[in-house]
This record gives structure tokens, C-alpha cells and sequence, in this order.
């Protein structure tokens, strides 16, 4: 009982990164119909960021102030530094490619995908890195089950800013504006929206979200590397496809369901599947409800 | 605005491009190493600027690429394109004699490249379905010849039915319950196909190796005459030409038609009476089947699979070589083999800087030329309908 609460407490976490990192996915799917392949490397941008921005924190002297507020910091320094990467990205690599064939933006994409991994690799060098030892990891018993408060936090940060993400969506005029635009792009252009800042905040959005979970999850596991983004990027896509590619809650849910079925698939079944798993239920999920979870059934264009 | 005005604010803009991108890589790259790349961008963008503006000006005359390649595609047209043809393969069945082993090994691996990007094509180029896990198939064939022959079950020239035999079947069971879906799914579900296999091949010790993979795969003999790298190099152009032959062919033929009527819009081909499922099996099996048997020359060659060698980059550059050449296209994919290949290889001296330059480039070849390098006829006509429909 203790190892499925565990079991459970773990996907959560994991759950909960995924699900940050989809909703990224989801957004840009849903505005421009593109699988943004680079997105997993923004949120491998994140993760280092954490190191650096932390590392600076600590030399200043920040960190032996307070740690949350370090923490805190360097989270949003982070998300804003990405969210940078992540409009830039899109007006150099997708922006040209608006009204060209379906499959260049998405080699544009790859290519970003590449570019970026190599950019962290030279800059950063190849080997792993680990996060600054100054993080305690503390943990309690809750029901007889181990449970760290980076776990805590990481569940509470993301739900917060799925929060505020459904706000902004449903209650802005800048969400509204998202809304209209997914809906019908055209449509919307001629309503007097702003196409292009609307796919810039668009990415801005995904892109701070994508770092949020990078740095956390830097914090979680404590060590990373220029090729992590592509794995996560993968079971992000899965997330966000189980639940609905273009639907917000969707991909919220799909996050976290992905993350306990693999936790528990890992836990329970063949650990040394645990990637193939993700696969395997995205496999699954597009065959038989390739809308997915929430999604709704798209009628075939004619 | 004056036009002098206007060139200034250009100028402007790739200054603060530039300085953008400099402020941006401050994080990773450190203040110093940043500058650099901002004076960078700001020069190359000045460049590239300044070019654009002697064009506009008629000071500098480029032909666009597209120009370039009709004018290309009627000098060799008739007898002139046998004669071309000709002076090509002669060309290549001579290379041996001037190539070192590097280069040898190199033109080898780039046929079977051509192989599996032909084989590509007719999934993505020609059948307009989109697959991201191609590189499994390739691994099934490899794998077949690898675990046969080191059982001494089989020698080379069997294992190609068989192998062929393998991918197909792979490729069908792939393809069967993906039919149903369109566009960026389908590119999804094959990319977890692709995931899953490698993975399987990872862990399924027992019959792969595991990650150590499998060593002293034999090369191709016929009684007692081994084919050493050099003769291996003929096995492999005599296997690309009939490739390169047969999809020729398919392209043209029936098949090859309907391909690109569900292509074009799928509905509209099945009310045509075309019978897509069958077809678009046919398609995912064939481009299986090639890949197969590249698999086995590229086991052959090696002598050694792992399953480093069938991850999704892989699948990505191939895909890459389709698209970069331009779809559908036979001249351009094999155009698109041939650099895509050659290049990485070719900027060995940068080492780490390679990879860098390969993604780079990847984005700078689809913002200025998205149709590839030799878009194909039929592909050009598309484009032009294409924002009507929507």
C-alpha cells in the first residue's frame, strides 16, 4: 500500500512536469497545427538555466538570505529568459514558414530541435551537470508513504500555474484573442486580432511553462544534460495528445495520467520499459481515440 | 519614406538583431563568447541584407534557384540526359580507382542513404504520409541479417528476401492500424513505433545483444571470393541504380499515380474509385521493403549493429534528405542523400561544431527554399491551389 502511494506520489510529480510541458505543445498545436519538435530543448534550456541563475544566487549571497526566495528567482528569471528563446525561435524558424508547405515547418523545427541541443552542448560542455548541493531534501511521512517537499512543491507550482494559465485564457482579452485564433485564424485576422502577437505570446506562454517545469525538475532529480529535452518533449507530446492535442484541460489531465501510468508501469510491470511505455500509450490512445481523452471528434476536410 | 530611409532602418534592425540574439546567449555562452556571436549575426545579416538590397538594385545578378534547375532540366532532355546519364555512372564505377578507403566507405554509406531516402519517398513524397519512425524499419532488416548470420543460418544474398520479407511484414503491421489516421498523427504513432523498437532492441538481450549490440557480422561472399570495401562499393551502386530504376518506374506507373492522387487529397482520390487502404499499405510496405535491405548492406558493411544507430535522428535526417531535396522529386531526394550525408561528414574538421551547423542549416534551407531544392512539377501546381482550398 505504502509503495502505490509512492508509486502514485511519484507520477503525480512526474505527472505534473509533463503536463507543464504539454500545455506548451497543446497551445501551439492548437493556434498553428505545428508539433513544436524544439520545444522539449526549451525546456532542457530551463533546466540549465536553474544551474546557472542558482549558481549565481549562491555567489551573491542570495541563497544564504533565504532559499525560497533564490528559489523563487531564479524559477522566474528562468521562464522569462526562455519565454525570450521561445518568440525568438518562433520568429526566425516558423514565422517565414506560415504559408509553406505542412512539412517544412516541422523539418524547421527539427533542425531548431538540433541547433539548440548543440548550442547547450558547446556552451555548456557534454557531460552532465549538477545542481548546487544547497538544496535540503527533506521529507515526510504522509500515510506511511516517503514524500520529499520538492515533490510538494512541484505538484503545488504546477497546479497554481495551470491555474493562472486558464485564467489568462479564459478571462484576458489577450486569451480571448488565443481562443479566437485557434478557432479560425483568418476569421480572427479580419476581427482586427493581432495574428502575429498572438503566436508570440503564444510561444512566450508555452515557453515560460516548459521552464518552469525545466528548473524544477533540475531541482527534482538534480542532475542534467543537453539530451534530456527530447525524451520529455516526447512523453509531453504523449500528454498532450492523450489529452486532446488543442485542449488546455486536455493536456493538463493527459499530463498526469501519463505520469502515474508510467509510474506505476515502471513500479509494477517491467522497469526497464519505462520509456517504451509513454510510447506505448500513445500508440494506443491514437488507435483507438485518436481525439483523446477530451478532445472531440474532428470531421475529415473535405 | 525615401528609399535610403528605408535601408537604413534595415540596417538598424540587423544591428539589433544582433544585439538581441548576444543579450540572449549572455547565460550559456558567458559576456565574452556572447559578443561574439552578436557581432556575428549583426555581420551576417548585414550580409545577407546588403546582397538583397545589390539584387534589388540589378547591381548583382542571381538567377533564382528555380530558373536555374529548369534551365538544367531542358539542357538534359533526350538523347543529351542518356548521354548525362551515362558520363554519371561511368563516372561512379571509376571512383574506386582514385577513392582511398574513407572516401570509398563514405560513397558506400551515401548509396545506402539513397536507398532509404528513395524508400521514404515513396511513403512521405509520394503517398503524402507522413513517418517519423522510418529508421525501424531500416532496423529490422539489419537486424535480421545480424542475428541470422551470426547464427550461420544464413549468408548475405539470402538474407535480402528474408530481410525484405521482415520489414514488409513490419511495415504492414505497422501500417494496418494506422490507416485511419491522417496528417501529424500518423507522424506521431510512427514515431512511437520507432521509439518502441529501438527500445525493444535495447533491452531484449537475448536476441539483440542488448546495447552491446551484435559484432562479426560477415560480409557478402560468393564461394571463396569475398567481397572486400571496394567490390562492396560496386554491390552497393548496382543496388542503388535498380532502386533508383524501380521507384522510377512505380512513379510513373498506375500505382505510382494514385499514390499521388491520395496524395493530393485523399478524399477526392477515394470518391475517384481509388482504393486508398490497399494502396496506402502497399506504400507503407514497399517503403518498408527498401529499408529492410538497406538494413542488410548496412550491417554488411559494418559488421556490427547496436541500437545507437537506429535512434529517431536518424529517422529525422532521412526524413530530412526526402524534404531537403524536394518531395516526390527522384533527382532531389538523391540530392538531398548526397548532402545531407556528405555535409556532417564533410565539416568533420569542426567536430563539435557540426551538429550545430546541421540544424542551423536545416531551418536556413526551409525559410528560404520550403519546396526543397528541386521541388517536382506536380508539387509546384499544389502549392499554387493550395491557399484557394483553404
Amino acid at each position: 500500500m505504502e509503495l502505490f502511494l509512492e508509486q502514485i506520489i511519484n507520477g503525480l510529480t512526474v505527472g505534473a512536469v509533463y503536463a507543464l510541458i504539454a500545455l506548451g505543445y497543446t497551445m501551439v498545436y492548437g493556434i498553428l497545427e505545428l508539433i513544436n519538435f524544439a520545444h522539449g530543448e526549451i525546456y532542457m534550456l530551463g533546466a540549465y538555466l536553474g544551474i546557472i541563475l542558482l549558481g549565481v544566487l549562491t555567489a551573491t549571497g542570495v541563497t544564504a538570505m533565504s532559499l525560497p526566495l533564490s528559489i523563487i528567482i531564479t524559477i522566474i528569471a528562468a521562464g522569462i529568459i526562455c519565454a525570450a528563446y521561445g518568440a525568438t525561435m518562433e520568429k526566425i524558424a516558423y514565422r517565414p514558414l506560415r504559408d509553406a508547405p505542412r512539412l517544412a515547418p516541422l523539418i524547421s523545427a527539427m533542425g531548431m530541435s538540433i541547433f539548440l541541443q548543440n548550442y547547450v552542448m558547446l556552451t555548456q560542455g557534454p557531460n552532465d551537470k549538477v545542481y548546487p548541493q544547497t538544496i535540503p531534501v527533506t521529507t515526510f511521512t504522509f500515510m506511511g508513504a516517503d514524500v520529499t517537499y520538492i515533490q510538494l512543491f512541484i505538484i503545488a507550482a504546477s497546479v497554481l500555474l495551470m491555474a493562472a494559465l486558464h485564467f489568462f485564457i479564459m478571462k484576458t482579452k489577450m486569451g480571448k484573442a488565443m481562443r479566437a485564433t485557434a478557432l479560425d485564424k483568418k476569421a480572427a485576422g479580419l476581427m482586427g486580432i493581432n495574428i502575429d502577437s498572438v503566436i508570440s505570446v503564444t510561444f512566450i506562454l508555452g515557453s515560460f511553462l516548459a521552464a518552469v517545469a525545466g528548473v524544477m525538475v533540475g531541482i527534482y532529480y538534480g542532475v542534467v544534460n543537453f539530451y534530456i529535452g527530447y525524451l520529455a518533449g516526447m512523453k509531453a507530446f504523449t500528454a498532450a495528445v492523450l489529452g486532446g492535442i488543442g485542449n488546455i484541460p486536455g493536456a493538463m489531465l493527459g499530463g498526469f495520467v501519463l505520469g502515474i501510468l508510467e509510474s506505476l508501469g515502471a513500479g509494477y510491470l517491467w522497469p526497464e520499459y519505462k520509456d517504451a511505455f509513454a510510447f506505448l500509450v500513445l500508440v494506443l490512445i491514437l488507435i483507438i481515440r485518436p481525439q483523446g481523452l477530451l478532445g472531440e471528434r474532428m470531421p475529415d476536410k473535405v | 519614406m525615401g528609399m535610403k530611409e528605408k535601408m537604413k532602418n534595415k540596417y538598424l534592425k540587423c544591428l539589433l538583431a544582433g544585439a538581441w540574439i548576444g543579450l540572449l546567449t549572455i547565460p550559456f555562452a558567458g559576456i565574452i563568447r556572447a559578443a561574439y556571436i552578436a557581432c556575428a549575426v549583426a555581420g551576417a545579416s548585414i550580409v545577407v541584407t546588403s546582397l538583397a538590397r545589390l539584387r534589388q538594385a540589378g547591381i548583382l545578378k542571381i538567377p533564382p534557384t528555380g530558373a536555374l534547375i529548369e534551365r538544367a532540366e531542358r539542357l538534359y532532355t533526350g538523347p543529351k540526359k542518356i548521354i548525362a546519364i551515362a558520363v554519371l555512372l561511368a563516372a561512379l564505377s571509376a571512383f574506386p580507382f582514385i577513392a582511398d578507403r574513407y572516401a570509398l566507405d563514405l560513397a558506400s554509406q551515401t548509396g545506402i542513404y539513397i536507398v532509404l531516402a528513395l524508400g521514404l519517398n515513396i511513403v512521405v513524397g509520394q503517398t503524402g504520409l507522413l513517418v517519423l519512425g522510418y529508421v525501424a524499419f531500416y532496423a529490422v532488416g539489419a537486424y535480421t541479417y545480424a542475428i541470422l548470420s551470426t547464427g550461420h543460418l544464413i549468408n548475405f544474398w539470402a538474407a535480402l528476401p528474408v530481410a525484405a520479407f521482415m520489414a514488409g511484414i513490419f511495415g504492414l503491421i505497422l501500417g494496418a492500424p494506422t490507416l485511419r489516421l491522417r496528417g501529424d498523427y500518423l507522424a506521431i504513432v510512427t514515431l512511437g513505433f520507432g521509439e518502441i523498437t529501438r527500445i525493444v532492441l535495447n533491452n531484449w538481450d537475448k536476441l539483440t545483444g542488448g546495447p552491446n549490440g551484435i559484432a562479426d557480422i560477415p560480409r557478402p561472399r560468393i564461394g571463396s571470393f569475398r567481397f572486400t570495401l571496394t567490390y562492396f562499393y560496386y554491390l552497393v551502386l548496382v543496388f542503388a541504380v535498380l532502386t533508383v530504376i524501380f521507384v522510377g518506374r512505380l512513379n510513373n506507373s498506375r500505382i505510382g499515380r494514385a499514390w499521388i492522387a491520395i496524395r493530393e487529397d485523399e478524399t477526392a482520390a477515394e470518391a475517384m474509385g481509388v482504393n486508398t487502404t490497399w494502396l496506402k499499405l502497399l506504400s507503407f510496405a514497399l517503403g518498408a521493403t527498401l529499408a529492410g535491405l538497406a538494413g542488410v548492406f548496412y550491417t554488411a558493411k559494418m559488421g556490427f549493429v547496436s541500437p545507437e544507430s537506429f535512434n529517431f535522428l536518424e529517422s529525422v535526417i532521412i526524413l530530412c534528405m526526402v524534404v531537403l531535396g524536394g518531395m516526390g522529386s527522384i533527382p532531389g531526394v538523391i540530392l538531398g542523400a548526397v548532402i545531407l550525408y556528405i555535409m556532417p561528414e564533410a565539416l568533420r574538421d569542426f567536430q563539435q561544431f557540426r551538429m550545430l551547423i546541421f540544424g542551423g542549416s536545416l531551418v536556413a534551407l526551409m525559410v528560404f527554399r520550403p519546396q526543397g531544392i528541386i521541388g517536382t512539377k506536380r508539387r509546384g501546381v499544389e502549392m499554387k491551389v493550395k491557399p484557394a482550398t483553404e
